[in-house]
């Protein structure tokens, strides 16, 4: 900085340079603090252009004006320029500032560790809200089940091949007999492990009143050893509807609408004859779909068909005015076709990778 | 199941040539025969007939002789040169024969043999090439039946009866070049186990035109059946003790050949056939049975005749006597078990069979029976399904008798069987003939027309469903058919010009037992006219109410878990009766009473949980085990208790009837019977509860995790929960243990650290924690209605902190819950902030600090507002727990 020299306020030359002077130290001033000391250097008491101003007082009054003006608009414009400096100054420290304060935010945060729900159980949460969509409810009913309920109400005779120990986990009997030997393992008290989530039909036609359209997901059990394609302990969903006038016709829609749900807009199924105690006609059910592993084609779904009327009979029905439908379908089945899970073991295991990955 | 060899089936019903087996299939599939697999013979390549024309023995150094053959394989085969030696025997060929090497001595030249050539490949991958062996170059090789895989027999190589010329394709021959067709049969086509019952479902499937060759009088003719006589070989059917008031027989044709010649062979064409349906030839006699049983469908029995003593009496066993059947088993029988026995010591005193099931080892043919008795009875499926079961027997007699065969056919087996003895082992057919027959028609149903089509969904005509169920060969009348076209009045009020549907009367066929009732018939015009028929159309339910609360609630429980990090598993019901020693459950804990299955998958696990934590342990050791150390996993299931009965045992309860609705009071019992199974959540935490990374710091799971799961839950589902300290509950540790009540005392749970030796004994890291929850009493004790919702206050809020020095004894939650109540209604939250001990407070003193916003409704607070909210508590928490406020 050049050691000052007051002007005359007279003298346009030495108030110019004077200001031109403060501008050029305002303009080099890099930062906050060296605008403030430049601002004071040059509009303090002790600068030129406060001196010469003061000095305007001692002149003869024709001259003061002219002075006046001269000095008051170079401090002004000086005045002007502090203040446009400052402003670019903040701004300039404001950025930087922010600058430091920089983070990598790419860096995953973990705070807390990440969940995820089963994906067997998000598929039935799934199916759930597509019948209840359509206006159906869901039931549920017990695990360990009463034979009655599991066999004979859905028109299983006691003969049937279904109640022999190869299929069904029957209860032990709870005096402590063994079953050795027993044709009828069922008999001593009658329980077994659900075979299907069919005695939810007998449940619901004798709770519930007339018309039933209801869904229900659930476990199940039969007595196969695990190995890719089989667990001992399996999920299905049951559909039951019962109403005056439904048809198989209306058993098919239902199943097409569940398809394209479940599969997309172009799923659709098939019917092909088949046997079950509980229904007649019956049917074994193919899925198409696009996305199918291996290529678009048929594979097996699921069970349906008719009512049977024996079965209406048993839950206090009369099958000459109602008559319904069912059909029953896997859920691990179902995830595997549309997720292509090849091996069974992964689903059942309780690896929480797999949960997770479902999660994703 | 049934395996449908083509050219067999050719015989009833015209299958196309050409027609695969995956074709096949797919014509049967349409009417639910479904394709269980496709057989193929495993050989493929040249494989021809060829006539032997040199055997020369050439003995080995080894001591093994080895047989140098010159073999016409047909001038199409022959080699382009002549094999070295080919010069020996003189032969009119205008080609060479081949030169190969053969270590078996069961033929002889002039014998004709099958051949395989240089590319053909046997059973196992097993490629033949000419190679050089023995000295010999051999080209190709002579087979025997074990490698075609055509039987065990390895001895000896096959040498054909009724050869065809030299070079003839042997794959066809033998029935090699056949791909065979294995189906599924539903339990109600008893018939499909018949090459006659899979042809008429072609005939079905595909309009083919079909010949039934089990019918007693074909289609316009008398029968042509030998009578009864009177004079044939006694029987008597004596069953006293009949199954659902069903004889056991009712249907007994015995037969009898003479001078049947024992070494007769079975021909190359039936023992072709049987093998391709998955039965091994065994003797003419027995193939001739068996063949015709594969055939119609009815099983047969041969007898040695001369091991009878007549007469045959069809008895129920007593309980106690004793059969070695066939397979050499000796069995004790049942008094449920139907017999055939004869009369060597009196009536029935000697037991030859299992009736349907399997003939006894005594009274079997063997290679010396001239003269037999064929037996072709029906017998009750029932009675036969569980002789079968009982004694593990599912012979192919048993698995066609339980599914029911046509009682029109021992008959026309039996002739068959006569025949074919007759034919080809030269015997001759007595006069006499044996047939009991107490038999009933099948009665007629009647028939809805409309019926079908309602259920269906598919306008059928009247005519269409009497045609169908005609073609099925049930007979129809068509009962007030004059009505057919008549207006009813109601079809007239309605203004729509309406067909009251015809009532059918509806005689099922006699091989067609499954159809009793009209849904039976209504599912057969179904299917006939095909599933692909019925349309697709969506029913409206009526509205529904979505969503229960309860499955709402149990929703949100396991979304919320999983949104705080938890991952959701589900693990097998089954578990070890130790794993409650490794829990440390004290020997008269409730959770060692458990459900007992009788046939458990693996005999170390039949129990059925009674917590959820017992299964669920098993599923963190094995994700620990893999490396995934920081674990958080939480399963929703249901566990079982034993039901409550007298002396520990279950009650009993009645097995109401089929079809019929129970009584009320059966109802309940069959309820009451089942066990209570409430559904649990629990959840196992170990290792790092927070992960470490960059910007925070890894922080290990710890007994106030598992707490805080379980206040979690109840808060979502609005239940108040009351925690004690439970230093007695295992498997958790007894100081880091709290039970978790509803406000009428019910315990809904526990949470907290596992106790080091439960850890320890289940494999599980050090200081894993773990809640467990009934979810069940937590649904049910969530409030239905709606909250009902504090207006909010604007005025400003006032803070307090409070520190309250008290015993170590004193409960946190005992002196947050003073301190809340002493607070009063200008409270709006308090919470517990720090805990601390130190000398300046005394041995035995801890300080907790609580930190509380107070607010009112209606006001600012003021200074003596605050001053008086802290008094409160002070002289409260003072009273009740002798705390002091901290200096």
């Amino acid at each position: 900085m050049s050691t000052p020299e007051v002007p005359s306020p007279l003298d346009p030359d030495g108030v110019g340079a004077a200001l031109e002077a403060a501008l050029a130290d305002i303009a080099a001033a890099s930062d906050l603090d060296e605008l403030k000391a430049a601002r004071i250097s040059h509009t303090g008491d002790k600068s030129p252009l406060a001196l010469a101003n003061r000095e305007i007082g001692s002149l003869a009054p024709a001259d003061k004006a002219t002075a006046g003006k001269l000095v008051g608009q170079s401090r002004g414009r000086l005045n002007k320029a502090i203040a446009a400096r400052q402003v670019e100054l903040e701004a300039e420290r404001d950025a930087q500032v922010l600058r430091t304060e920089a983070v990598d935010v790419t860096v995953p945060p973990q705070r807390i560790a990440r969940g995820a729900r089963h994906p067997l159980d998000v598929v039935m949460d799934e199916v759930a809200d597509f019948f209840v969509g359509m206006g159906w409810e869901i039931a549920e009913g017990p695990e360990l089940e009463h034979e009655w309920f599991n066999f004979d109400a859905l028109n299983f005779g006691p003969d049937h091949p279904a109640r022999q120990m190869q299929d069904t986990f029957f209860v032990a009997p709870s005096d402590g007999s063994t079953l050795d030997g027993v044709l009828d393992p069922g008999s001593a008290d009658h329980l077994v492990l659900r075979t299907h989530t069919s005695p939810v039909q007998a449940r619901t036609l004798l709770e519930r009143d007339l018309p039933v359209y209801i869904a229900c997901p659930g476990k199940v059990f039969r007595t196969d050893e695990l190995d890719a394609t089989h667990t001992p302990v399996f999920h299905q969903v049951e559909g039951l509807a019962v109403d005056k006038g439904l048809t198989m016709a209306n058993l098919t829609g239902v199943l097409d609408h569940f398809a394209r749900a479940m599969f997309g807009p172009e799923a659709k199924t098939r019917l092909r004859p088949s046997f079950f105690p509980f229904t007649e006609p019956s049917a074994e059910m193919d899925l198409w779909f696009p996305a199918k592993k291996g290529g678009p084609g048929w594979i097996e779904w699921g069970g349906c068909g008719m009512v049977n009327p024996n079965v209406l009979r048993a839950c206090g029905v009369d099958p000459e005015v109602y008559s319904g439908f069912a059909f029953g379908m896997g859920i691990e089945r179902t995830l595997m076709l549309r997720h292509g899970i090849e091996d069974m073991h992964d689903i059942i295991e309780g690896d929480i990778r797999f949960s997770r990955e479902g999660a994703r | 199941m049934p395996l449908i060899p083509l050219p067999w089936l050719r015989e009833h019903v015209d299958v196309p040539a050409g027609t695969t087996a995956e074709q096949l299939a797919a014509d049967l599939v349409r009417v639910g025969l479904e394709e269980e697999t496709i057989h193929t013979s495993g050989v493929t390549g040249p494989l021809v007939v060829g006539r032997v024309l040199l055997v020369r023995p050439e003995e080995q150094k080894n001591g093994k002789t080895i047989n140098w053959c010159l073999v016409d394989v047909g001038a199409e085969h022959a080699p382009e040169a002549a094999p070295e030696g080919a010069d020996e025997p003189a032969t009119c060929l205008t080609y060479h024969p081949r030169g190969i090497v053969c270590g078996a001595h069961n033929f002889a030249a002039g014998d004709s043999v099958v051949v395989a050539l240089s590319g053909a490949v046997l059973p196992g991958d097993f490629a033949i090439a000419s190679r050089k062996t023995y000295g010999h170059i051999s080209d190709g090789m002579i087979c025997s039946a074990k490698e075609l895989g055509l039987g065990e027999d390895h001895d000896g190589i096959i040498v054909l009866d009724d050869p065809p010329a030299p070079g003839a394709d042997a794959l066809t021959l033998l029935g090699l070049a056949e791909e065979v067709l294995e189906i599924n049969v539903t339990p109600d086509r008893g018939y499909c186990f018949s090459m006659r019952g899979v042809a008429r479902e072609y005939a079905h499937s595909t309009g083919a035109s079909f010949t039934d060759p089990g019918l007693v009088a074909p289609a316009g003719s008398a029968s042509r059946l030998p009578a009864a006589t009177g004079d044939g070989f006694a029987i008597e059917l004596a069953d006293d003790a009949p199954i659902h008031d069903v004889p056991g027989c009712d249907r007994f044709v015995a037969r009898i050949v003479r001078g049947i010649d024992p070494a007769a062979p079975t021909p190359d064409w039936m023992a072709t056939r049987l093998r391709q349906a998955g039965m091994r030839p065994i003797s003419l006699t027995v193939d001739v049975t068996n063949y015709v049983m594969l055939d119609l469908g009815q099983p047969l029995h041969a007898y040695d005749l001369a091991t009878l003593a007549a007469p045959i009496v069809v008895r129920r066993a007593q309980a106690g006597e004793k059969l070695t059947t066939l397979d050499d088993a000796t069995r004790t029988l049942d008094a449920g078990d139907l017999l055939i026995t004869d009369s060597p010591e009196g009536n029935g005193s000697r037991v030859l069979g299992l009736a349907g099931v399997m003939g006894g080892a005594e009274t079997e043919v063997s290679a010396a029976t001239t003269d037999v008795l064929i037996e072709a009875a029906h017998f009750d499926p029932i009675t036969v399904a569980r002789t079968a079961r009982r004694h593990k027997l599912p012979s192919e007699a048993a698995k066609r008798f339980e599914r029911g065969v046509d009682p029109m056919l021992p008959a026309v087996a039996a002739q068959r069987v006569v025949d074919l003895l007759v034919e080809l082992a030269g015997g001759t057919a007595d006069t006499a003939v044996t047939d009991v027959n107490r038999t009933t028609a099948p009665e007629p149903i009647a028939l809805d027309a409309s019926l079908p089509g309602r259920t269906a969904g598919v306008e059928y005509t009247p005519e269409a469903v009497a045609e169908t169920l005609r073609s099925l060969g049930a007979e129809v009348v068509t009962e007030d058919s004059e009505q057919i076209g008549e207006h009813t009045g109601e079809a007239e009020a309605s203004g729509r010009r309406a067909r009251r549907a015809p009532r059918l009367q509806v005689t099922p066929p006699s091989w067609r037992s499954d159809l009793r009732v009209p849904a039976d018939l209504t599912e057969e015009v179904i299917r006939l006219q095909g599933y692909d028929q019925v349309p697709s159309v969506l029913p409206s339910a009526p509205a529904g109410r979505g969503l229960t609360l309860r499955q709402r609630s149990r929703r949100r429980a396991a979304d919320l878990l999983a949104d705080v990090g938890l991952v959701q598993v589900l693990t097998y019901p089954f578990v070890a009766p130790g794993r409650r020693d490794e829990l440390g459950l004290p020997a008269e804990d409730s959770r060692r009473r458990s459900v007992r299955l009788a046939n458990p998958l693996s005999e170390a696990q039949p129990l059925l949980r009674t917590s959820v934590l017992e299964t669920l342990v098993d599923a963190a050791v094995r994700n620990i085990g893999r490396g995934l150390t920081d674990l958080a996993i939480y399963e929703i299931g249901s566990v079982t208790h034993p039901a409550a009965g007298v002396d520990g045992h279950s009650p009993r309860s009645p097995l109401p009837a089929l079809g019929e609705r129970p009584s009320d009071a059966d109802l309940d019992a069959v309820r009451g019977a089942v066990p209570d199974q409430p559904l649990h959540l629990a959840a196992v935490l170990a290792g790092n509860r927070v992960p470490g990374s960059v910007h925070t710091d890894a922080r290990v799971a710890d007994h106030a995790d598992a707490i805080d799961l379980v206040h979690r839950v109840a808060e979502l589902l609005r239940v108040p929960l009351t925690v004690t300290a439970d230093a007695e509950r295992a498997p958790w540790h007894p100081g880091r243990c709290a039970r978790f009540s509803l406000a009428d005392g019910t315990v809904v749970g526990w949470a907290g650290e596992l106790a080091p030796k439960a850890t320890q004994a289940l494999d599980l890291p050090a200081r894993t924690v773990a809640m467990e929850v009934d979810l069940g009493l937590l649904l049910e004790a969530a409030p239905t209605q709606p909250t009902q919702f504090r207006a909010i206050s604007t005025f400003p809020a006032a803070k307090e902190d409070i520190a309250l020095v008290v015993s170590d004894d004193v409960a946190a939650a005992d002196l947050l819950a003073t301190v809340r109540e002493g607070a009063g209604e200008l409270a709006e939250e308090v919470r517990l902030f720090d805990s601390y001990r130190g000398e300046s407070l005394g041995e035995g003193r801890v300080s907790l600090a609580f930190s509380l916003r107070l607010r009112a409704a209606d006001r600012t607070l003021t200074a003596e507002d605050s001053a008086k909210v802290r008094d409160a508590v002070v002289a409260l928490a003072g009273q009740r727990h002798g705390a002091e406020l901290r200096s």
